[in-house]
């Protein structure tokens, strides 16, 4: 494997004084075809250490399949995807996901037969080593694991205030609830880097800013790289370091909040001007 | 039964054999492709794969011979309540007055599934539908045992059986002077027909009538369909209905070519891996799955299983055939890839 | 009082999470428990032992095994019947093989044979699901049966081609062959499903038993949080072959006695385990025992309400119960896809509640 770092790249300083770090994991040049269509078409971009990058664009941009690229879900014909300075073999979503990238999805992709405790304990999975005998008698090594690994569950339980839905089943919960969950399930691996698919979608405004500082506050106390689909603008605009808007499977912009929304590109893309 | 005389040329009798079988392998394959097609009309209209489409086509031979031979439905659970003596009504229909009494009970049937069991499960996952269906392919071998008793019935519609003597006579110059001609069961040969004419009339069908249209609607995506006012629970009633007409026409086949018995229902159990072979949602790929499958068993027995393997091989070829194409091929034949989405 | 969680606080995880967290059911438990073990085995009798309670502990070891691929890891299997045929036939091979050990040891092992073949036909399901998936297991049912039924090697040459159970014992008491006591049968079936009950119920509950149910409810979202899909079909495949192996062993060598295995374990088999599971319910252990009960008693119930209380003749009595079997699994898919034991959680529900319903 290739071990040069190419992460020279250093930090910056946020406006309101966060200190980000190096790269994390960098795109390039990725290309995706679904058999002819292009779904990404050529696309390099970063997400640096310990901040919120937002990925923005209109439907059918590529947004999706991105985040599934970075999870090893699709695999790019072109392209090469860096993390923690080592380039990433082709690997399987499972193998990806034991490197610490974690994530939520735009349906909601909870395990409905199952409690949002255990929801979130198999979030887990990929840190519980105990062997099957052990598990098979319930004793030494797997009833400890499950205990510790307990105790974590429900810090994050409590970090996200669903404490009285522990043991209700995941299909039950209302809509809000149930992102609520599975962006527990996706911190419960103590990812390095989170990946949030429209984690706001469909949520009323109320909904919303609850949902916005969970967001803000996994990446301050845990320290947590986030990269993020979101529709809407104003919410991107407040809680995102630095954007990058695709459009037709193109990165049509990339840069602060403040950059992409003088992009003339960009304000095409949204307001809608005829691709010639 | 191969009609070579023996000794002076192996060789070309082992061949001629070998062509023999590979003929029969296809006849039964026809055989296969009936009882698929049911399979496959169900799943693309309602995404049910219907086990019970085997159980039909016994249920369906078990009530046309009923009707032919004038017995009295339940006749034995009548008795043992009432203590009667009843077998028959005494007297014979005409096989054609069967055969549409038949049909009518095979939609009364269809209209019932459709009340009884699927509208309370729509929206179910598939495998829940799927169990469903093993469910009704018990209920109706019990329902079609009680109606008209459990032994061996002689399904007897006319049709011509035995060696079929102008393909024997119309092949013979083929080999030699020791060469009588390929032996085709006549029967077998009308199969092919009536299956070749079955398809064809189900794709103008679906092609030139109102009906056979909104049925590709709904085969092609069912909320639109019910958006732009198809009913889906007459769609279903119909599709049941024309499944159940195929199966009566396959459980005329298999019943007059080995009666009508329980194993019927096994036999049918084949037409699962045509299915994988051919893909779920293709008429074509129904019928050339249930060729392959067909020669395919038939051939492997005849070059592999009878001198090597002690026999019987035909019981699962076409199981483990299907299982080892999937794991190369998982979407069949004639199937699409599929792209996952999350 | 009746049914009362009011006072049981739970004060560490480990207690939240063990198996009966409310203390009436605790009790219950135990108290089964000793009835199984410290009374049943006085009162049993041939009648009761032949006709209901072995095959119910027998099938309810096989529902276990098909309950962990069906209901926990959600793939179908309709090979139940071929993989009890490789329980029975490693037994047998074992039995005669090895006289001088353990038959405890040779159901064990018919256990570990059958988890590989288990595994085996298993692969196919990384690639294929659903139904498709249920087919490919029918080449496991027809080929296995085959491969018995012609392969004299798997039969000793007998020229029968049945296979039958020679005498064994353990601790000095006979469980196999023509001499054996009711309670001897009952008390080592008892053994294997208490022991069956107990492991699965903990693999179920842990970290296995979660990527199994992962994988049930949304294999690819499972996949990407970081379930590796081949080892959780393949253990879930592995696991139940073993459940499923011991209960066809146990069903051949302490029940039958003697076996043809067309008869035995043929496709009909496959079809009476996965009719427990359903009405017992899918997912749960408990449903595996109620579902196993139910199949074993209906036929019992019907034969003598039909046959001995109506005189019907016993093919007409078979036909009524083949309808009846039909016609309860397409109501309980409509009206209780999770079975008896979810009527069961309701009804405790209300309990707890009762008698203030809100």
């Amino acid at each position: 494997m290739n071990t040069m770092t190419e992460n020279s790249t250093v930090g910056y300083v946020t406006d309101d004084g966060r200190q980000i770090g190096g790269t994390i994991m960098e795109m390039k040049n990725i290309t995706l075809r679904f058999g002819g269509v292009v779904a990404i078409e050529n696309i390099s971009f970063d997400i640096h250490e310990g901040e919120i990058r937002a990925i923005i664009g209109p439907n059918g941009a590529g947004k999706s399949s991105m985040l599934n690229v970075i999870s090893g879900f699709y695999h790019p014909q072109e392209g090469e995807v860096w993390f923690n300075g080592q380039k990433r073999p082709s690997m399987k979503p499972f193998e990806v996901a034991a490197l610490g990238i974690a994530r939520t999805f735009q349906n909601i992709a909870l395990f409905k037969g199952m409690s949002t405790l255990d929801n979130i304990m198999t979030g887990r999975l990929t840190k519980m080593k105990a062997g099957m005998l052990s598990q098979a008698i319930w004793w030494g090594k797997a009833a400890r694991e499950e205990e510790e690994h307990r105790q974590k569950v429900e810090e994050i339980i409590d970090f996200l205030e669903i404490q009285a839905i522990r043991k209700t089943p995941v299909g039950r919960l209302p809509y809000g609830l149930q992102k609520r969950v599975e962006l527990g399930r996706a911190l419960a691996a103590e990812p390095k880097l989170l990946l949030l698919d429209e984690p706001m979608a469909g949520m009323n405004v109320e909904e919303k800013e609850d949902m916005s500082r969970f967001i803000l506050d996994v990446n301050d106390e845990f320290g947590t790289t986030i990269a993020l689909i979101e529709h809407d603008m104003g919410v991107v605009m407040d809680i995102s370091d630095r954007v990058v808007v695709m459009d037709y499977g193109k990165k049509i912009g990339d840069g602060t909040p403040a950059e992409v929304l003088a992009n003339k590109e960009v304000i095409d893309a949204y307001l809608g001007v005829s691709h010639d | 039964m191969c009609r070579t005389a023996r000794g002076s040329n192996i060789m070309s009798a082992e061949f001629y054999y070998g062509v023999e079988v590979f003929l029969n392998g296809l006849m039964a394959g026809v055989m296969y492709s009936l009882v698929a097609l049911g399979f496959v009309l169900i799943f693309k209209a309602s995404g049910i794969f219907n086990y019970a489409q085997g159980v039909m086509a016994l249920f369906a031979a078990l009530t046309l011979v009923g009707f032919q031979n004038g017995q009295i439905p339940f006749a034995s659970l009548i008795n043992a309540i009432f203590g009667t003596n009843l077998h028959s009504f005494g007297w014979h229909l005409p096989a054609l007055l069967a055969i549409l009494l038949a049909v009518l009970v095979m939609i009364l049937f269809a209209i019932l599934v459709e009340r009884l069991v699927l509208k309370h499960l729509v929206n179910q996952e598939p495998i829940i539908l799927f169990m469903a269906t093993i469910g009704l392919a018990y209920f109706m071998e019990g329902f079609g045992d009680l109606m008209w008793g459990s032994e061996i019935k002689k399904l007897d519609i006319g049709i011509p059986q035995g060696g079929n003597g102008w393909v024997e006579s119309h092949t013979a110059f083929l080999g030699g002077d020791d060469f009588y001609g390929f032996y085709l069961d006549s029967l077998d040969i009308v199969a092919a027909i009536v299956a070749v004419a079955l398809v064809a009339s189900l794709v103008l069908f679906s092609q030139y009538t109102k009906t056979g249209r909104a049925l590709r609607a709904v085969a092609d995506d069912h909320q639109a369909a019910l958006s732009v006012g198809i009913s889906l629970r007459t769609i279903w009633v119909i599709v049941w209905s024309i499944a159940g007409f195929v199966a009566l026409v396959a459980g005329i086949m298999w019943g007059a070519k080995s009666g009508v018995q329980f194993s019927l229902s096994l036999i049918a159990l084949k037409a699962l891996p045509v299915l994988m072979l051919g893909g779920f949602t293709s008429i074509p790929g129904a019928i050339v799955g249930g060729l392959i499958i067909g020669v395919g068993e038939k051939m492997f027995e005849f070059l592999i299983g009878a001198p090597y393997l002690g026999g019987a091989t035909e019981n699962w070829f076409a199981y483990v055939l299907a299982l080892l194409f999937l794991v190369f091929r998982p979407q069949g034949l004639f199937g699409e890839k599929i792209i996952e989405r999350v | 009082m009746l049914y009362r969680e009011a006072g049981d606080f739970k004060t560490s995880y480990a207690k939240d999470n063990q198996t009966f967290p409310i203390k009436f059911d605790r009790v219950a438990y135990y108290i089964l428990l000793v009835v199984a073990f410290g009374v049943v085995p006085f009162i049993i009798n041939d009648y009761w032992a032949n006709a209901v309670i072995v095959p119910f502990l027998i099938y309810a070891i096989a529902t276990i095994g098909l309950n962990i691929l069906i209901g926990y890891c959600g793939q179908l299997s309709l090979g139940t019947g071929g993989f009890m045929a490789v329980g029975a036939f490693a037994s047998y091979k074992l039995m005669t093989a090895f006289p001088e050990v353990s038959i405890i040891i040779h159901i064990l092992l018919a256990g570990g044979i059958t988890a590989l073949v288990g595994m085996a036909f298993g692969l196919p399901s990384l690639r294929i699901k659903g139904f498709y998936l249920a087919v490919a297991t029918l080449a496991a049912q027809f080929f296995l049966v085959w491969l018995f039924n012609r392969v004299p090697w798997f039969y000793n040459n007998s020229a029968s081609g049945q296979i039958s159970a020679p005498e064994r014992s353990v601790f000095g008491i006979n469980v196999t062959g023509p001499h054996v006591d009711a309670w001897a049968q009952y008390m080592i079936c008892l053994v294997f499903v208490f022991a069956s009950a107990w492991l699965a119920r903990n693999l179920t509950r842990g970290t296995m038993g979660r990527s199994w149910m992962a994988i049930r409810d949304m294999d690819i979202a499972a996949e990407i949080i970081g379930v590796n899909p081949l080892k959780a079909k393949l253990t879930a495949f592995g696991v139940s072959s073993f459940f499923i192996g011991i209960a066809g062993a146990l069903l051949f060598t302490v029940y039958l006695g003697a076996a043809e295995v067309g008869e035995a374990f043929g496709i009909s088999k496959s079809f009476l385990v996965l009719f427990m599971v359903i009405i017992g319910g899918l997912g749960s252990i408990f449903g595996s025992f109620a579902g196993a009960a139910f199949m074993v008693l209906l036929p019992v119930l019907l034969k003598n309400i039909l046959v001995g209380a109506l005189n019907w003749p016993t093919d007409l009595a078979a036909h009524f119960q083949l309808l009846i079997v039909g016609a309860l699994i397409i109501a309980f898919l409509i009206l209780e896809p999770h079975g008896l034991a979810q009527l069961w959680r309701v009804a405790k529900e209300k309990l707890r509640l009762w008698p203030f319903p809100h």
